[in-house]
């Protein structure tokens, strides 16, 4: 517990940190907000209306005190370009990106923990030889490239699925997770590769360990051993990659977005970016690293349930 | 002679060929990569040039070529930047110990929580796309990375009982991380400058495609990518030739990794 409670002031810490530095960069960033909402021509005193409105006059350490109190209100303020609320944007194109990603990690997951755990039972088998061609050319491909692949071979093609876009929830919940299924295995490939290779050397090591021959020495069946005795004990090599990976997936939702054309998380950095919208991109910013953070925190606290001789240890 | 491990032979003929690649596109190309063409457009492989062309008529060889000197470029700067920063943080970490240490690496979880796409787009709110941002962005990355396997394998080596020889000897930790920590880490940093090119070449394709790397009409293989999103219908060998050239590098420099890590890592040697 005082492991946990440690590095949970150390999370919050560094996202008071990766928010300074955020904020900081988009103090650097040319040009005037204010200008960018009312445009080139605005008279002088308009701009100077609404800049004291968002609060802009105000000096650096009030604006950014004055954000973080926002954040924890929920209160990201309004975006420059869309007339809305910054919070209810990031509502919306969350309801993309989560089941993207998500989706993503469930898939990469569901190929390379069977993948690992076959290859590594029996190295240098056909499953193995499978496995280490699939991890090695997964790794080297792009996403935003299958993506790209898979819309050229499976949706024109056989038009199972759409080429890009999404119809909303609203349309229906297959109808929407149809538009995901594409986009989810383009960024699950290269994902699952990584936790093949991951998953087949975390196996191949704890077989070699002594509480193993002695579960065979007991009678275990291999399958036995392996299932029970084995995998539950590599578990924290992948759960490790999964978590570091997550930055990963993040950064692949991004490309995969634009490939897919979707209107998530990643679609909306990059417009904001293209409109100049910097409170999007900052919230958008922050939002994306708090949860890399976030995540590898979790990864961290997990290590204590996962492998109970952490516990003391720590 | 010790056989060479098949992964270094193979990785590090690809890793050549894409370096020779780059460089002769330098002098010469079959074709100026930036010259229009508009009677050639859109030509498949073998009609228009070896490899096709694309909507503008440009010779997808020659476009290839030329952005391979783009990819590498723009994957060893960011290295070079990135891999040294991370690199001297690495063994001053694991030398120092204590607060320093924890310092280090807090910063270092501050610049992991920053995937390269995020930074790009941060850093081109403020610089604009280019070579520049796109550098930045890799190298911020690379810092933590080289960072932390600089680390832990210079914190091996001190726990050695030749290091404390050194030491009772009167070599200062400086000294004793030039001589003794750094030579006989370099192996494994080696390792990671051939993996982490691969990682570069595949970041600077994406940011490029999603048109925050380098500006047209320079070539290169992400763009390229984007450009034939438009006609994917009508031309599908320009998703293929980019994208194959992409995979392939990053296929090649992965091998020359994984086979530089089995000639010098005597452990990984015995269990494969």
């Amino acid at each position: 517990m005082r492991h946990i409670a440690q590095s949970l002031v150390g999370l919050i810490i560094t996202l008071l940190v990766v928010s300074f530095v955020i904020f900081l960069v988009m103090e650097a960033v040319p040009g005037d907000p204010a200008e960018i909402i009312l445009g080139m021509s605005a008279a002088p005193d308009t701009l100077a209306a609404l800049r004291s409105q968002l609060g802009l006059d105000q000096p650096f350490l009030v604006r950014y005190s004055n954000w973080l109190i926002g954040l924890l209100q929920g209160d990201l303020g309004d975006s420059y370009t869309y007339s809305t609320s910054v919070s209810q944007l990031i509502g919306e194109r969350l309801e993309v990106t989560l089941p993207l990603t998500g989706l993503a990690a469930l898939l990469s997951v569901l190929i390379s923990v069977p993948l690992g755990v076959l290859a590594a039972a029996r190295p240098n088998g056909l499953v193995d030889m499978f496995a280490s061609l699939f991890s090695q050319i997964g790794i080297a491909v792009p996403n935003f490239w299958v993506g790209l692949l898979l819309i050229l071979g499976v949706a024109l093609t056989f038009g199972w699925f759409p080429a890009g876009g999404f119809p909303g929830w609203d349309a229906g919940f297959w109808s929407a997770l149809n538009a995901l299924i594409l986009p989810s295995i383009a960024l699950a490939i290269p994902q699952a590769a990584v936790l093949t290779r991951v998953t087949r050397a975390a196996v191949i090591e704890v077989t070699n360990e002594d509480f193993v021959r002695t579960a065979r020495a007991k009678g275990a069946t291999p399958s036995h051993a392996l299932w029970r005795h084995i995998v539950p004990n590599a578990m924290i090599p992948i759960v490790t990659m999964l978590g570091m990976q997550i930055s990963v997936l993040i950064a692949g939702a991004v490309l995969v977005e634009n490939v897919f054309t979707l209107p998530g998380m990643g679609t909306l950095a990059y417009q904001a970016l293209a409109q100049r919208d910097l409170i999007v991109i900052q919230n958008v910013v922050l939002f994306f690293a708090a949860i890399v953070m976030g995540i590898n925190f979790l990864v961290d606290a997990l290590y204590t349930v996962l492998d109970p001789r952490l516990r003391v240890r720590r | 002679m010790k056989r060479l491990p098949w992964s270094l032979i193979v990785g590090g003929t690809i890793t050549a060929i894409l370096i020779f690649a780059a460089i002769v596109s330098q002098f010469w190309t079959p074709v100026d990569p930036t010259a229009i063409n508009i009677g050639n457009r859109l030509k498949g492989p073998g009609e228009g040039g070896i490899l096709g062309s694309d909507h503008f008529g440009r010779d997808e060889l020659s476009m290839i070529m030329a952005g391979a000197w783009v990819s590498l470029g723009i994957a060893f700067s960011a290295i070079a930047v990135g891999g040294l920063i991370g690199t001297v943080l690495g063994v001053v970490a694991a030398s120092e110990r204590g607060p320093f240490e924890a310092l280090i690496m807090r910063v270092n979880d501050v610049l992991f929580a920053f995937p390269p796409v995020l930074s790009a787009i941060l850093l081109a709110a403020i610089l604009g796309g280019g070579p520049v941002t796109t550098i930045v962005a890799i190298a911020l990355f690379m810092i933590p990375v080289f960072a932390r396997v600089t680390r832990s394998a210079a914190l091996q080596i001190w726990a050695r009982d030749y290091i404390l020889a050194a030491r009772m000897s009167g070599k200062s930790s400086a000294r004793i991380t030039l001589e003794h920590v750094i030579p006989n880490i370099a192996a494994q940093i080696i390792v990671q400058i051939a993996i982490q090119t691969g990682l570069g070449i595949l970041t600077e394709a994406g940011l490029s495609f999603l048109g925050l790397g380098i500006a047209p009409p320079t070539p290169s293989w992400g763009r390229m990518l984007a450009d034939a999103q438009t006609y994917l219908t009508i031309a599908p060998h320009l998703v293929f030739v980019p994208g194959i050239a992409i995979c392939t590098a990053v296929l090649g420099l992965n091998l020359l990794g994984d086979g530089l890590r089995d000639l010098t890592d005597p452990r990984r040697r015995q269990s494969t």
